[in-house]
């Protein structure tokens, strides 16, 4: 076991293309380290970088006390489990994850009783004799699984594993990794571009977008203090929603109204400017379901509800609303950065189930304005983030570093 | 069922136009001498005119002709042992790298591949004479294998593409050198091409007769298919027909012998369930 830090890592492709740009992760001894963000963001290339498939072109790539910038992969001592599994059809299930094994030149009997085991802790014990083609989707998954589990690597490194699975097959194997990696206390590096997977599985999460990296936090910190607007949108299902909003003094306009904000929040950010507000839909609350003392805390404003979908715990409302050209733009960028769709402006409300607004109604909602967060337009900067809890982010740390990076990805997006 | 009927006479004709001469020929084998040059018509020897064994033994016991088959077995096999193991690292280095001139090696395969054999045959003649390889093994291994190769390669280089290259990744991180990985993943993958492609050598090595008749003067190194245009028994005005017959089944033989030998290594979509697909 290890720790693997990442200083300053460059990759550039043959034709210039800047893949990762001047990123540092510190993954801890023993911690669940998620690389996430929308698809061509370079987590996939970080992790090759890792493991030693692809090549460094610039930074320090230290496992241990070693810097391995140089050495090939099988030098490195880390097991690797493959998107589409990699197993070698060839061979038997006993025989795929002894692999390794053999090739270290392990005798028959520590051989044998090291598969036997890591094929008890994945219940493959009936499958060690069928080979790989034989098997369901899940059942290679644990093969691939099996394979790293069985030697004593370093650190795991997991490339989307879950892709492939269905969504119910998915969510067993998530926990099923998250049990194996609390057990084995293995330092784990998980790349993905699925934000449920990344909240509920990593200690920590690196988000990146077009290589660089945007912030690096707990998921919690994550969800309550995203860096910018990009980081806001990725996390979170349904996405947070962004309005256009003007602050003066406390009070914040939106589109369907004035709400207070919190004197500290407010002393924030700049006055009679047009910012983008973000909000998630949990912090909206159908009015008449609110407790008299919670509703104190927040304000209300009443609006025509377009579609609701009743989900039984609860509900989601959609509110569509006219957004300002400048803010519509930014919001626009966004979601092509998101690999989204370019949405229609609408709010997205989480509503109780006990709430009785249908679609068409005139309906009172309640919204938390302590939990807004106000982003500028040009920048996407959160502006009211509380840095103390917000973990790393790089563009706090070296503004000038982070934006020079930043600048290369956005001219190599622009060609 | 008239389905199956049709079906059933389609076969029939394929059948017989395919096999007829090879049954004919095995028919002749087994009728005797005088048999055939008195006309025997029928497929079964006519009476008196059975043969036996007997012009498969008088062949065997030729030493010429024992000579031939040592000949054709050994040049065949070692050029096809060769050609097959060089194809392969070549296929693999064309599958797996970018180098310069990657397209001149495959453009340049594929025209040695068309070249007219015959035209080849005077040069080689003066070459072999001059080098002193006329009338050897290595004179005749040399010309099947630069024959041989360009097919392989394509043939090989086209199976190395379909296997995943997270398949040799894999097998590094495991801990394997590029050499394992190759050795112990990429081969046995690509195992239905090495013997489709040892197949197709082995054929055109076996079946060659140009190159077995005008790089040869004597027994030495003269391939079957030549000595059995050389195979002219006592009397030069009376080609021995049953002898030629029984000769060439045994020729026969080692090709059908290797066909299916190979034919079970030959097992279609030994790559399915390496990766989700």
């Amino acid at each position: 076991m290890a720790a693997i830090t990442m200083k300053n890592i460059v990759k550039k492709y043959g034709d210039g293309f800047p893949a990762v740009n001047d990123v540092s992760i510190d993954v801890q001894d023993g911690e669940f380290m998620i690389l996430v963000g929308p698809s061509g963001c370079g987590k996939s290339t970080l992790l090759r970088m890792i493991v030693g498939l692809e090549d460094i072109t610039d930074g320090d790539m230290v496992i241990g006390e070693r810097r391995v910038n140089d050495l090939a992969p099988r030098e490195r001592n880390l097991a690797m489990v493959f998107q589409n599994y990699a197993l070698y059809p060839h061979l038997t299930v006993f025989e795929n994850i002894a692999f390794p094994l053999r090739l270290a030149g392990a005798s028959n009997e520590e051989v044998d009783q090291k598969v036997r085991e890591a094929s008890k802790t994945l219940e493959l014990d009936e499958h060690l004799e069928r080979k790989p083609g034989n098997l369901s989707g899940g059942q290679r998954q644990r093969v691939a699984m099996g394979r790293a589990i069985v030697r004593d690597a370093d650190a795991f490194l997991f490339d989307e594993p879950l892709s492939n699975l269905d969504a119910k097959l998915r969510g067993q194997m998530r926990t099923e990794i998250s049990r194996l990696q609390k057990r084995l206390g293995i330092t784990t590096v998980y790349v993905t571009h699925d934000q449920t997977e990344a909240m509920t599985l990593g200690d920590r999460v690196a988000v990146l977008k077009r290589g660089v990296l945007q912030q690096l936090a707990s998921p919690r910190e994550l969800y309550t203090n995203p860096a910018n607007l990009f980081v806001a949108g990725f996390i979170g299902s349904p996405p947070m929603n962004f309005l256009p909003a003007t602050v003066t003094g406390t009070s914040v306009e939106l589109p369907f109204g004035t709400v207070r904000l919190p004197q500290e929040k407010a002393s924030l950010v700049p006055e009679g400017k047009l910012l983008i507000a973000g909000i998630r839909p949990e912090h909206f609350e159908d009015a008449s379901v609110v407790d008299e003392s919670k509703r104190e805390r927040g304000s209300t404003f009443t609006t025509k509800v377009d579609v609701v979908e009743w989900l039984g715990n609860e509900a989601y409302a959609y509110i569509p609303f006219e957004a300002d050209d400048a803010v519509r733009e930014q919001l626009t960028q966004l979601e092509r950065d998101l690999d989204g769709d370019t949405m229609r402006s609408q709010l997205v409300v989480s509503l109780d189930g006990a709430s009785r607004i249908a679609e068409g109604d005139e309906a009172e909602i309640w919204v938390d304005a302590r939990q807004m967060h106000l982003f500028d337009p040009e920048s996407g900067d959160n502006l009211t983030i509380d840095l103390e809890r917000a973990g790393r982010v790089p563009a706090k740390e070296d503004p000038e570093a982070a934006a020079a990076a930043e600048h290369v990805a956005e001219d190599a997006a622009a060609h | 069922m008239k389905q199956k009927i049709g079906l059933g006479i389609g076969l029939a004709a394929v059948l017989t136009w395919c096999l007829l001469p090879v049954v004919w020929i095995i028919s002749l084998s087994f009728k005797s001498q005088e048999a055939i040059t008195n006309g025997s018509l029928g497929f079964l020897p006519a009476e008196g005119g059975r043969a036996g064994w007997a012009n498969y033994a008088d062949v065997l016991q030729d030493e010429q002709f024992r000579r031939a088959i040592l000949n054709s077995i050994g040049i065949s096999l070692i050029a096809t042992t060769l050609s097959v193991i060089l194809a392969t690292l070549a296929a693999y280095a064309i599958a797996r790298l970018e180098f310069k001139g990657k397209k001149f090696v495959l453009t340049t395969a594929l025209v040695i591949a068309m070249f007219p054999v015959v035209s080849l045959v005077g040069p080689l003649f003066d070459m072999w004479r001059t080098i002193g390889i006329y009338d050897t093994w290595l004179g005749l291994i040399i010309p099947y294998m630069s024959f041989t190769l360009p097919l392989a390669i394509w043939t090989l280089s086209a199976f190395f593409r379909e296997i995943p290259w997270e398949m040799e990744q894999a097998a590094q991180v495991d801990g394997a050198t590029s050499w394992q990985a190759f050795r112990k993943v990429i081969v046995p993958l690509a195992a239905p091409g090495v013997f489709t492609a040892a197949i197709l050598t082995f054929f055109f090595a076996w079946n060659d007769f140009v190159f077995g008749i005008s790089l040869t003067s004597t027994e030495s190194a003269r391939p079957i298919p030549a000595a059995l245009s050389f195979f002219v028994g006592p009397d030069p005005f009376s080609r021995p027909a049953s002898l030629l017959a029984a000769g060439a089944v045994v020729a026969t033989l080692p090709i059908v012998a290797i066909v299916l030998l190979f034919q079970r290594k030959i097992v279609a979509g030994l790559t399915s369930g390496a990766v989700k697909g």
